[in-house]
């Protein structure tokens, strides 16, 4: 997983390595500032010698000014590495998923993908800036600091090792138990956050059946939990400062004490004790800053693991070794296709289907919610790949085919769909890059878009906001057929794409297709009759399989499914027929 | 310390300017003091012992030199007792540092957490009280992110920052005073390195400032190109847009990394800087003191010399720790300017006084009861001379005239007038953006009107409690929400005191008894996330159950079926019908073969009511009603 991530580096491998380093430099440089203090004193200040206070007081000033241009050195590096390392992740997540087939994408969701893209990162680069940086700039000052001290006085660089082990221990404690605490906390938390989400999504809901009050107290009783659990796992870290601060002190103290006795007994200098006093700050303070680092990248390691998902996650759609670059024509088959959106679950979604659609065709698709229409046309353009059988699209199997040969020729008008911010001839143009204006007006002609585009005061060049919430439901499902027309595809699948048209634009529709693009294979999934009764042959799907493929005529007298479906649209009523039939 | 906030939270732009920092400063202030002010007085009491009895210890270091070894140095048996009770006199102001410095740091852990849960408390109940067309206005994501990002970086400053600050004061204030005691002129080098120190470390910090301004909006960017790529990857799959998709993102990414490089260089500088002009500022004190301590320029010895330095690295912690603290203060106001914004947001108006009572009939009187009766009426005292009416409820809605714009520039209905009688069942169909939700967000007064009347069973609804109004209204919306919790709780949301036969009354009267049943734990089956693990059919049967158990007397039902496929829709429908029989229902709906047994159908174009009558009468009359009708039943 770490490795995953490290790979990223890339160009900013030198950067990464030259952080550490200037930061070991610009701790080295700091260690010996007291070092040199003890000189000044013990050799200058109580033997009289201002020269040489001059002279080594230089050297610190020299010590400072090098420590000061390697932590520059050290920040900038440190930036530059991190700041490298997040947009080469951001870009390897992102280029994979663009890999991605509809199986992978349905995998995760896209808010989880966009929170691997974005706050996932983020941590990352928060966590590697502070691991270049804190985590080798506190061991090394631990250290150097512990190093300074015993090469001064070794005897009392004990008391100091005898503080790191008992504070260290005690720390990897407290730390390692607030972890636990907080690991549980967390969770609580994002339940709170889909409790306010939950309100603020159907804040409608709440208001009509004004139950303010209760989803109020509800949440109160939520966020009391949260609190205890909080202050719970909270009172564990607040013995970090204290004992902190207890040890320094007992070190302090005790350094004094034997100290003063050694100074007396002419073991030890003024000087030295002066020095031993701050390196025993130094290095009670890089311990603090080191459980510290610990806990926040520890934390950050569930961002680690979120990402590496995303980058080991295979695309299980492959282009064919030597695949296929020219669709003949729009004639569609399937023969034994059996479907299943996961290899292991029992009951497929699709079985026993065959099928013969000539190039050309209008096909209708009609069938319940959850009978499988739409996994059905969605194994043409081989957004998925069957489980058994094959499917040939102009006699060849689908995947034989360049995959973007294939995709261009069999368009998808998706159920779900969206048009992204930018102007509508924009949007257009994701069908055909190098579409002329006059292409993408004829492309909206065809699908009644051109009417209601030409009223927008700014036309064709209105620009859509993100998502496509500034135009209707309805003018976007006809935007997003214009868009798939100009593919100028040989196999055109319309999936529920209708059905916030109105019915008469919905038949105009379908009557310009058939006259204007005659030669494509049309197939049209809708939930009302209306929609497909025209259509060549009509399949009745039920529960992942084929009920029926007739015409309207044929399925009316012989395929219950659809004669009930039709009276249910209809009501059913004799004298209603004759009514509508004028 | 504390912990980062949860990990996912997502990064939002920065924005420009807080308005008015010292007024929102206060208001934060108020705001914990509200319920934390002993806990507040006894943190500050505490912080100042930790920072005297610090002070003291390093005081001591002088008297340890000056008064405990230099005299000893020359003496051949020196006596330890002195200096053994110095150290255990030090050692008790220690003590006592040590056990304020946990003390407040444990009462923070109550404050912090506890002022947490107040304002998000605050904001919830606040939030519940906002009119809808403060969510209509305000993005959801921008909503969310008041809970979590903004309530975060406020944890993180009052938790961290607040402390900090009255320390570092403190430190600064009572070092300050240490120092001139020992010596002038060694304070005057030390202060002349703290300006040196503030002045660069400001303008370090206002470089990185605006670079970090210009990585949230590069940041805010990548993320909303992100955002609309991931919701359109089956879209970009289809139309094989990836290596356009590539390059563009690339663009931004490497403009991103760019400010980021930048605003983080910036910003990591800062600390070598600080850190290394304190040691420069040490080594000056050194050199200076050294030559004062040699020359006992004023009394000045080696024993205050080594205090001195201390107290100077003592000095330049804290304006390091401060200047640090600055971003996070920064940002939390920022943060603070959101949440009091929500919560100064104005509540829903209600001026309403008519209330719902349960009534009983004696003697042709209706007389209010306590008891649940299954006869309702509304209670209205007349303001002028106290008396009190009861009328019954019974459903009838009249509009006349009425106009209404989400805002007042913009009128989306248009003189709309209908009249609908107790029982009667109304229908509204139109194309999307008719005005069909639009009307009957007005009957429940989700939007106020702007011109004209709305009667209900007489009465202005104007002058109706809101929550009574709307309990006296059942509404099955088209997108259905449902809540974390049980099946059965789910249904009792309609009525909170439902029995579970009730409850299984009301789902049988939805048709959605039978796909409980069959749910692995029945009526105990947890949703979550919003019902996620149910079809969108088997959701609308819940809440359709939801508002049957409500038991209202006038029903709304927005497309409460569109999602069901037709031949479901029938089995539903029975239900509907079921529900439907003897309460004034309003439905849309797209489909027009279920709405052609209703008493009167309303054809909506462009906000105004065009063409209205029952189904027989509209087909003869052969308008763009008979043109949807035949259009959907045969083609034309």
């Amino acid at each position: 997983m770490i490795r995953m991530i490290l790979k990223e580096v890339k160009e900013y491998r030198n950067a990464s390595l030259a952080t550490p380093l200037f930061m070991i430099l610009e701790v080295m440089m700091e260690m010996i500032v007291p070092f040199l203090m003890a000189s000044i004193i013990d050799n200058g200040v109580e033997v009289g010698d201002i020269g040489h206070i001059y002279r080594v007081g230089g050297l610190m000033i020299a010590a400072a000014a090098v420590g000061l241009l390697a932590g520059m050195a050290g920040g900038r590096f440190g930036a530059r590495a991190s700041a490298g390392l997040a947009k080469n992740l951001r870009e390897a997540m992102f280029d994979h998923i663009q890999t991605f087939s509809f199986s992978n994408i349905d995998k995760f969701s896209t808010a989880g993908l966009v929170t691997r893209l974005t706050t996932d990162v983020t941590n990352i680069q928060n966590a590697y800036q502070m691991i270049l940086r804190m985590f080798t700039r506190a061991p090394a000052s631990l250290i150097c600091a512990m190093a300074m001290a015993f090469f001064i006085n070794a005897r009392l660089a004990l008391v100091y090792l005898a503080a790191v082990l008992i504070l260290g221990t005690i720390l990897v404690f407290i730390m390692l138990h607030a972890t636990k605490y907080f690991q549980q906390a967390f969770p609580k938390y994002d339940d709170l956050n889909a409790s306010v989400q939950e309100n603020v999504s159907a804040i409608r809901v709440v208001k009509a059946y004004v139950r303010e009050g209760q989803e109020t107290s509800k949440f109160y009783k939520a966020s009391e939990n949260i609190y205890r659990i909080f202050v719970k796992a909270e009172c564990n870290l607040v013995y970090n400062a204290p004992l902190m601060m207890m040890t320094v002190y007992t070190c302090i103290l005790l350094i004094s004490w034997l100290g003063a006795k050694m100074i007396v007994g002419s073991a030890m200098t003024t000087g030295e004790l002066m020095s031993m006093l701050t390196y025993c700050m130094n290095i009670l303070h890089s311990l603090m800053m080191m459980s510290m680092v610990f806990v926040m990248v520890s934390m950050s390691s569930a961002s680690a693991k979120r990402i590496a998902e995303v980058l080991r996650e295979k695309s299980d759609l492959e282009n064919p070794a030597e695949p296929v670059t020219e669709v003949a024509d729009g004639s569609i088959e399937f023969s034994d296709v059996e479907f299943s959106y996961k290899t292991d679950s029992a009951e497929p979604v699709l079985k026993d289907i065959n099928l013969k659609i000539h190039s050309g065709e209008t096909i209708g698709i009609i069938g319940g919610t959850g009978s499988a229409k739409t996994s059905l046309v969605n194994l043409i353009s081989r957004l998925y790949d069957v489980t058994a059988g094959e499917i040939k699209v102009g006699g060849i199997n689908v995947k034989d085919y360049d995959m973007e040969v294939l995709r261009d020729q069999v368009a998808v008008v998706l159920q779900k769909n969206v048009l992204f911010s930018g102007s509508i001839l924009d949007n257009l143009r994701w069908g055909n890059p190098e579409a002329t204006d006059e292409e993408c007006m004829e492309a909206c002609r065809l699908a009644c878009a051109d009417e209601f585009i030409r009223r927008f005061p700014d036309g064709y060049h209105t620009h859509i906001e993100q998502g496509g919430n500034n135009v209707s439901g309805g003018q976007k499902q006809r935007l997003c057929i214009a868009r798939a027309l100009l593919k100028k595809p040989k196999v055109l699948i319309l999936d529920d794409s209708t059905s916030a048209v109105d019915t008469a634009t919905d038949a105009k529709i379908r009557r310009t297709f058939r006259e204007e693009i005659p030669g494509t294979t049309k197939l049209i999934i809708a939930q009302r009759i209306s929609s497909v009764r025209d259509s060549d042959r009509i399949i009745v799907m039920d529960e992942g399989r084929i009920n029926g493929f007739g015409t309207h005529e044929e399925l009316l007298a012989g395929n219950e499914i659809y004669r009930e479906v039709y009276e249910s649209q209809t009501g059913g009523g004799g004298d209603f027929d004759e009514k509508a039939g004028e | 310390m504390t912990m980062a906030g949860p990990m996912n939270r997502t990064p939002r732009g920065v924005k420009s300017q807080v308005k008015n920092p010292g007024k929102l400063m206060l208001r934060l202030m108020k705001y914990v003091f509200r319920d934390y002010k002993y806990h507040c007085l006894l943190v500050f009491l505490f912080i100042i012992i930790g920072v005297l009895s610090n002070v003291q210890g390093t005081m001591f270091t002088k008297n340890l030199i000056d008064d405990y070894i230099t005299p000893f140095l020359l003496t051949d048996s020196p006596d330890f007792t002195p200096l053994a009770r110095a150290i255990g006199r030090v050692a008790v102001f220690y003590g006592i540092g040590v056990i304020s410095t946990y003390l407040y740091n444990r009462i923070m852990v109550n404050v912090t957490q506890g002022v947490m849960r107040d304002m998000r408390n605050d904001l919830f109940a606040h939030m519940e009280t906002l009119p809808i067309q403060y969510f209509d206005t305000h993005a959801y994501g921008d909503i969310m992110s008041v809970y979590t990002n903004d309530i975060d970086t406020l944890r993180q400053m009052i938790s961290q920052s607040m402390p900090q600050l009255i320390n570092s004061a403190f430190t600064i204030v009572s070092v300050f005073v240490s120092m001139v005691i020992l010596n002038i002129p060694l304070t005057v080098v030390t202060m002349i390195m703290v300006v040196i120190m503030v002045v660069c470390s400001r303008k370090a910090a206002g470089i990185s400032g605006k670079n970090f301004v210009e990585q949230q909006q590069n940041l805010g960017k990548v993320n909303g190109f992100i955002e609309e790529m991931m919701q359109g990857q089956k879209v970009v799959k289809v139309f094989c847009h990836e290596e356009e998709n590539k390059k563009q993102f690339h663009e931004m990414n490497e403009a991103l990394f760019r400010s980021a490089d930048r605003a983080n260089t910036y910003a990591n500088v800062l600390g070598p800087i600080n850190a290394q002009l304190g040691n420069i500022s040490y080594v000056l004190c050194a050199i200076v003191g050294g030559a004062l301590a040699l020359n006992r320029v004023g009394g000045f010895t080696l024993g205050g010399l080594a205090s001195f330095l201390t107290f100077n690295k003592s000095f330049s912690m804290p304006i390091n720790q401060v200047s640090m603290q600055l971003n996070a203060i920064v940002m939390a106001m920022a943060g603070a300017e959101r949440i009091f914004a929500l919560m100064d947001e104005k509540p829903e108006a209600d001026n309403g006084y008519v209330t719902l009572v349960n009534v009983r009939e004696e003697n042709g009187e209706l007389k209010e009861s306590s008891e649940r009766t299954g006869r309702w009426a509304w209670k209205h005292v007349h303001q002028a001379d106290g008396s009190v009416d009861y009328v019954e409820l019974k459903g009838e809605v009249v509009f006349n005239g009425v106009d209404f714009g989400y805002t007042d520039d913009k009128i989306v209905l248009h003189d709309v007038k209908l009249y609908a009688k107790p029982g009667q069942k109304i229908a509204f169909v139109g194309s999307t953006g008719a005005g069909k939700t639009t009307i009957t967000n007005l009957i429940n007064r989700f939007y106020d009107i702007q011109d004209g009347k709305i009667r209900y069973d007489g009465i202005n609804i104007n002058k109706i409690k809101k929550a009574d109004l709307r309990r006296s209204l059942g509404i099955v919306l088209q997108d259905t929400h449902l809540f974390t919790g049980t099946v059965k709780e789910n249904i009792r949301f309609g009525k909170l005191d439902a029995t579970d036969e009730e409850v299984i009354a009301a789902a049988k009267l939805a048709n959605a008894d039978g796909f409980i049943r069959r749910l692995p734990k029945g009526y105990d089956t947890m949703l979550t996330g919003d019902g996620a693990n149910l079809s969108q059919g088997q959701r609308q049967l819940l809440a359709i159950a939801r508002a049957a158990i409500a038991d209202p007397p006038v029903l709304i039902l927005d497309e409460a079926t569109s999602s069901i496929d037709t031949r479901t829709e029938r089995i539903v429908q029975e239900g509907m019908e079921r529900l439907m029989h003897g309460r004034t229902t309003f439905v849309i709906a797209h489909r027009l073969s279920t709405v052609r047994n209703s008493d009167c159908i309303m054809v909506l174009e462009q906000g105004r009511i065009i063409e209205r009558g029952t189904h027989d009468q509209l087909i003869a009359e052969q308008g763009k009603y008979y043109q949807l009708y035949t259009g959907n039943a045969i083609t034309a």
